[in-house]
């Protein structure tokens, strides 16, 4: 077996498996620790298509901030341990039945659409190219994601912070 | 033979496959979930499928960095709304001291 079948292989295994964990697990802890397993093998996809910066900006972002994030919220919200509570799950059968024919519609398109495909692929180190992307082509939308950024800060902080009441309240 | 040809020769389908996968799977978890945090893990997932594709897509045709950027926007967008809807989940579990979304219907009258 060739070695880049081999890899994406388990990289594959990885991320479905713990994709399966995510959505199936009965316990809330045990998902948000599987979406680990899951950013992970994605991010070894990303290395697999030679996305390096994409590979390592997903590592950073997704299991150092979203993740912990996740965690944070989970562990903040008590009786999270308890099956019972924690993770229940409603209309399986009908959602199973949307998702059958949703993916087999979409499966069907994978197989028969006839995509284009350049010849030989390009393997170089990315950052060069996405630094220029971004101050040159995309410089509009770089400049307003720092604006959104910015928003999701503020927002954040209005919408988790304890409201005062009494005297203190107008000034 | 063209089976062997398919399984070893990793293509561009390989990657839309698992990114199909991981789709519906994220799909379910939104779909069936009653817990707001259990949904957001569900819209993490649809959000990766959809990078998979974009690299797959710029790796495989396009060769440029298009897909890479849409990708890195994809993220930190990923980023913002799990800060927000995290945010919002901690709000109504003050609230409501529950995150299950069936409990929080007092708008419904």
């Amino acid at each position: 077996m060739p070695l880049e079948a081999l890899v994406f292989y388990l990289l594959a295994a990885l991320t479905v498996g713990s994709a399966l964990i995510v959505a199936l697990s009965h316990n809330l802890v045990y998902s948000a620790f599987a979406l680990l397993g899951t950013f992970m093998g994605v991010a070894g996809l990303y290395a697999l298509l030679a996305a390096d910066f994409v590979a390592v900006i997903q590592v950073m972002l997704y299991i150092g901030g979203i993740l912990v994030l996740i965690l944070f919220a989970v562990m903040l919200t008590h009786r999270i341990a308890d099956v019972d509570v924690s993770n229940r799950t409603v209309g399986r059968i009908p959602a199973a039945l949307i998702l059958g024919v949703v993916g087999t519609v979409m499966g069907v398109c994978i197989g028969a659409a006839e995509w284009v495909q350049h010849a030989e692929p390009v393997v170089e180190p990315t950052t060069f190219g996405i630094g220029e992307a971004f101050l040159g082509p995309y410089i509009l939308p770089f400049e307003l994601a720092s604006v959104v950024l910015l928003v999701a800060l503020i927002g954040a902080v209005v919408v988790s912070r304890k409201e005062l009441r009494g005297p203190m309240a107008d000034g | 033979m063209i089976m062997d040809g398919l399984l070893l020769d990793i293509g561009l389908r390989h990657f839309l496959s698992v990114s199909l996968i991981v789709f519906v799977l994220g799909l379910y978890c939104v779909l069936t979930r009653k817990n707001a945090i259990g949904i957001l893990l569900g819209v993490e997932l649809i959000l990766n499928s959809a990078n998979i594709n974009y690299i797959a897509f710029s790796y495989f045709s396009s060769g440029n960095y298009d897909g890479q950027v849409f990708a890195i926007f994809v993220i930190m967008l990923a980023a913002a709304e799990a800060v927000i809807g995290l945010a919002i989940v901690l709000g109504i579990y003050q609230n409501f001291s529950s995150i299950d979304i069936e409990a929080v219907d007092s708008l419904q009258g």
